[in-house]
């Protein structure tokens, strides 16, 4: 894929995190934060990384993208939708009865690899796919967008386990650290740390980085794997509620759709007026 | 007597059979393949067997992420860790995506034996049949196992497959032909029928030829598919005989007993009663002591029977 600017990436993000916003607030439902603070992640990983054909979603070959915090499906849905998997105008009915875009992340979606929603499942799943491709030799990758509550499950360390007993270089782990959980932070619920140096002990050759650095991401995610023979980590640090200034940080918006006027200021902050 | 022998052993075999004839039929372990005996085929296919180490709940995903890319796997461990260890897996990994994973649990029942109740499975169908789309089924033989491994893998879905521990007597011959969802008549009878499942399909058969000699004619009806269940067999034996007892090495909450009442109430009520784990848990002991402790003989199916029958009148 071809090389992309900052400034696209912002414009890209700016435009996925709008179509978020506008989906919660009209479903009046879903989990604002954790969209926002994956965004700029995802805008990079279906513009620049993620190989697909979205005319193909069965495509053998494509690169496998598992939202393990299915809780964050939104944002995933509007990139889904922008990238083509499906009509735009899906985006409407987001959370709403009879939709085609039911709450947490469901494998009906096209485009969707796995249904998640209860936490820990994610990166086991893909080191299902990952063993498939490692042992029929197949050139795709599979990448597992993680949050950092969910790495409080003991199937996630399972997980972390098995993938490099198995030397499944091709798979990556992506842990949206925005140090916040469902009701508290990271810190005062059930601290992770130290996170990178746990990923690395158990095998993951793991780097972090500022998840909203767009060059940052870029880098991290086209250098993949690390090392050879070993799965990658990224811890990548980032903001819950990024994006929109009222959001940012607030516990308050982990489980809280917008109003009319909280969404009029937000799409302010991000350039939409009116 | 009939020959006994493992069910489990006839799964193992099978799968070796199943993976010479298709390359993408894959097994996976929980560190207990000896006992599981998936040991066949890791010896024979290494590269296309997966020990996930004591890890059920990593299993149970990673077997629906080789589903989801193409393969048929079979996860097995005991019946007390999948379903029990792992029921969320399971749900929203498998059934809700409804993926092509078949999963074989063996050690179901009391019939484990000295091991106690940490490892008896008595509450394993309740849950696994809560599932929506999934098709359980339940050998009453080693080969009704091979034949039911076999149709399994034959059929695409989710798929729980129940073996016990301990040999268990043949109830079939070699010319038995397993027909998934349907039910088998082991034996024609007008007074009552008696539905078992698993290792007591035995029992229900000797304690028919009991009967008979007290002059009752029990028709014994075995029903391996416990879901999606053969619900003509069951409207027919209601309408033919009058009476159902049922009988099942599990509680008798959410098993075979509970999905033959439903049907029964909605169709053709007709009195029954139930062979089953009262709602308790057991103690060690020995699988035949055990089953007698806690009411699962053929004296306690005709007693059943016969109790079943003053109420039908
Ligand atoms: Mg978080």
């Amino acid at each position: 894929m071809s090389e992309i600017s900052v400034e696209k990436y912002q414009a890209l993000a700016r435009q996925t995190r709008v179509r978020v916003l506008r989906m919660i607030h009209r479903a009046q439902s879903s989990h604002v934060g954790t969209s926002l603070s994956a965004a700029d992640l995802l805008t990079v990983l279906y513009n620049r990384v993620l190989r697909l054909d979205p005319a193909r979603p069965d495509w053998p070959d494509r690169d496998r993208f598992i939202l393990s915090k299915g809780h964050g499906c939104a944002v995933v849905y509007a990139v889904l939708a922008e990238k083509g998997f499906f009509p735009r105008d899906w985006l409407e009915t987001f959370y709403l009865d009879g939709s085609h875009l039911p709450g947490h992340i469901t494998r009906s979606v096209p485009g969707v690899e796995a249904s998640t929603g209860s936490l820990g499942h994610g990166l086991s799943i893909g080191c299902g796919m990952a063993l498939v491709g490692k042992r029929e030799e197949q050139p795709y990758r599979v990448f597992v967008l993680l949050s950092d509550g969910e790495c409080d499950e003991g199937s996630t360390w399972e997980a972390a386990l098995f993938a490099p007993h198995h030397h499944l270089d091709n798979i990556i782990a992506i842990v949206d650290y925005n140090k916040i959980q469902s009701f508290g932070t990271v810190k005062e619920v059930l601290d992770l740390e130290p996170l990178a140096s746990k990923w690395q002990a158990f095998g993951w050759a793991t780097r972090e980085i500022d998840g909203h650095d767009f060059e940052q991401i870029e880098k991290a995610l086209l250098s993949v794997p690390f090392e050879p023979g070993r799965p990658s980590c990224i811890i990548a640090h980032t903001v819950k509620g990024k994006g929109v200034s009222f959001m940012e940080g607030q516990l308050a918006w982990h489980y809280k759709p917008p109003n009319d006027e909280q969404l009029a200021q937000a799409l302010a902050e991000l350039g939409v007026f009116g | 007597m009939p020959q006994e022998l493992p069910l489990r052993e006839a799964y193992g075999q099978t799968l070796v059979d199943l993976g010479r004839e298709n390359p993408d039929i894959v097994v996976l372990d929980a560190d207990l393949s000896s006992s599981t005996m998936t040991h066949f085929f890791a010896k024979e296919f290494p590269n296309r067997f997966f020990d996930c180490g004591v890890a059920e709940q990593n299993m149970v995903s990673i077997a629906a992420g080789l589903a989801a890319s193409g393969k048929i796997p079979f996860a097995s461990t005991f019946a007390v860790f999948a379903p029990g260890r792992c029921f969320d897996q399971i749900r929203m990994s498998i059934a809700q995506p409804g993926l092509n994973v078949k999963l074989v649990a063996t050690h179901g029942g009391i019939s484990v034996g000295e091991d106690g109740i940490s490892h008896q499975s008595i509450e394993d169908l309740s849950l696994i049949c809560s599932l929506p789309g999934f098709t359980v089924i339940v050998p009453a033989d080693a080969i009704e196992t091979a034949q039911a491994v076999r149709a399994a893998a034959a059929s695409f879905g989710p798929f729980y497959i129940r073996l016990c521990r301990p040999k268990v007597p043949l109830v079939y011959g070699d010319d038995y032909r397993f027909n998934l969802g349907k039910a088998v008549t082991m034996r024609q009878g007008g007074d009552v029928t008696i539905i078992a499942i698993g290792i007591l399909v035995a029992a229900a058969l000797e304690a028919a030829d009991d009967l008979k000699r007290e002059g009752i004619d029990c028709r014994v009806v075995n029903m391996p598919t416990l879901k999606p269940i053969d619900e003509e067999a069951i409207i027919k034996a209601a309408a033919d005989t009058g009476a159902i007892v049922t009988v099942e090495e599990h509680l008798e909450h959410g098993g075979l007993g509970s999905t033959v009442a439903r049907v029964v109430a909605r169709h053709r009520p007709v009195p029954m009663e139930f062979v089953a784990i009262k709602d308790t848990y057991a103690t060690s002991g020995k699988a035949d002591e055990l089953l007698q402790r806690y009411g699962l003989t053929a004296k306690d199916i005709g007693q059943a029977v016969r109790g079943v029958l003053k109420r039908s009148g």
